[in-house]
């Protein structure tokens, strides 16, 4: 894979057990981004596998991977939230697409995430009317709306104040518990993605290095030991001083006639 | 300087292959359900009725001038009383729609553009792709067609305010007879050879700028400069294909 002339991932292998948070963590412009729109095809690698489950995705046409992406769920960075459609809308449009719902149980079912994400009576408001960590919520339940086997998480920390970065930890914690859903994050946190990580992959300039948080902070190599430790003694002190919150209840409803 | 000029005549065919490729993907999904009509009709109001206020004021400034110019020239020859004919024909086989095709895309090409532009460097295509949702289809399709449908018709706004504006001053102002005015129109403007011909002028040119302008967003390169060069050469490139094609258009089929 390579942005120009500056190739990214080169002889990288990867892995992300099924079921399990898996994190990804990385400097910046190490490819932690790249590897999510690897798996959801939105760009081709020059060489390699990308395999999702016993399928390898990277060959596939595009109107292929439509059929592959159903079974995917993507939070990205910034939303992507549609700025022409209401927060109710934007939720709605996957299921209005792909399903053969009622109009009164879409909403039902929108307001349902809503809640889940901790989000009331926002139905009306539109994108740019939201704060980052209610554009990440949204977000977040908008990737959920078609219960999807596998949830790409791009950055869901950035921009976020403590307060809402621990709501969106406990959110993901939460949907990964209660429905067993294959999460993969990426992340330059890394206080809240070692605490919720199952797996680690860490992007180091000498090569990937995976394994449990546990194993990779005793990790005998001292460039990973160095960047799981500098980073998390900072944060943990100001995470210190913010308050504990309870993140609203997430309860999978699943999709009925979909097509 | 030869392998250079092979570089670009290569780099322009290639172009001119990926823009194929693109209008073949929107007529491809134009034949799919859902046909998206509320979309549809969005864009065709944002093409459309936002362009509508520009495209009067212009149409009646621009039949103002010929109106005055033809006036006084013809009255040089004693034709003033051919004023309808020389108006009437100049606004619907040429300056009708040539001049909607060129404020159109300044107003609406430019802002579509910008808008799938921004789409793009916000992610929100990205967003639908993994959705499973065309974005040709949801996005693309319906301002291309929109400006499509929108062209012939604010070009027949441009003529009609043209026309006025040609009356009032042949009439209004330099004293010619009005019915003089109106059967001289009637009697020069054939609906075949030249209404049915500016028709076809805007349709063509509506698919130009449609086309352009999707094409333009959807390769934009996703940053605010991006965006920008984007918008900028929509806007250059359809304007310069459209008094292209209005040439050929009228060497080929005489309209």
């Amino acid at each position: 894979m390579s942005y120009g002339h500056r190739p990214v991932l080169r002889g990288a292998t990867c892995s992300f057990p099924r079921g399990a948070i898996s994190v990804v963590l990385g400097g910046s412009g190490s490819g932690k981004s790249t590897i999510l729109k690897l798996i959801g095809g939105l760009l081709r690698a020059r060489s390699g596998r990308v395999m999702l489950g016993r399928q390898d995705i990277s060959r596939l046409s595009e109107s292929q991977l439509y059929e592959v992406r159903r079974q995917l769920g993507m939070m990205f960075q910034n939303g992507a939230l549609l700025d022409s459609l209401s927060v109710l809308e934007n939720l709605a449009f996957p299921l209005h697409e792909h399903s053969r719902l009622s109009r009164n149980e879409i909403v039902a079912r929108v307001h349902e995430r809503l809640s889940s994400v901790g989000l009331e009576d926002v139905d009306e408001l539109m994108p740019r009317e939201l704060s980052g960590g209610m554009v990440k919520r949204v977000a977040l339940a908008r990737a959920l709306m078609q219960d999807p086997e596998v949830l790409l998480v791009d950055e869901p920390f950035s921009g976020l104040d403590p307060l809402s970065t621990k709501l969106i930890e406990a959110l993901l914690v939460r949907i990964n518990r209660t429905l067993g859903m294959t999460m993969i994050v990426v992340s330059h946190h890394i206080p809240s993605t070692m605490r919720m990580a199952g797996h680690v992959v860490l992007l180091l300039p000498g090569g990937v290095v995976e394994g449990n948080p546990a194993t990779l902070r005793n990790s005998e190599d001292a460039s990973v030991r160095r960047f799981l430790t500098e980073d998390t003694d900072a944060s943990e002190q100001i995470l210190a001083h913010t308050h504990e919150f309870e993140a609203g209840e997430y309860n999978p409803v699943r999709r009925r006639g979909a097509s | 300087m030869i392998s250079r000029l092979g570089r670009w005549a290569g780099g322009v065919l290639e172009e001119l292959g990926r823009v194929a490729v693109f209008a073949g993907r929107i007529v491809t999904v134009t034949f799919r359900p859902p046909l998206r009509a509320r979309e549809f009709l969005d864009e065709l109001f944002k093409a459309g009725v936002l362009s509508l206020l520009i495209i009067c004021v212009s149409g009646l400034a621009v039949g103002m001038v010929l109106g005055l110019q033809g006036y006084n020239t013809l009255v040089r020859f004693g034709a003033a009383n051919s004023l309808g004919a020389v108006v009437g024909l100049s606004l619907i086989r040429e300056m009708g729609p040539v001049l909607t095709a060129l404020l159109v895309t300044g107003r609406a090409g430019s802002a579509i553009t910008a808008e799938i532009g921004a789409m793009k460097a916000t992610e929100q295509l990205d967003g639908l792709r993994m959705m499973a949702v065309d974005p040709i289809d949801y996005v693309i399709r319906p301002k291309a067609w929109a400006m499509l449908v929108a062209m012939p018709l604010l070009s027949a706004m441009f003529i009609v305010t043209g026309i006025v504006g040609g009356y009032f001053v042949g009439v209004g102002l330099m004293g010619i007879d009005g019915g003089t005015f109106v059967s001289s129109l009637q009697n020069a403007v054939d609906f075949h050879d030249d209404v049915a011909g500016s028709i076809l002028k805007s349709v063509i040119f509506g698919t130009l700028v449609g086309l352009i302008s999707t094409y333009r967003g959807y390769t934009a390169t996703p940053t605010s400069a991006g965006v920008s060069a984007a918008t900028t050469s929509t806007v250059v490139l359809a304007s310069v294909l459209v008094l292209i094609f209005d040439y050929f258009i009228t060497a080929l089929w005489g309209v």
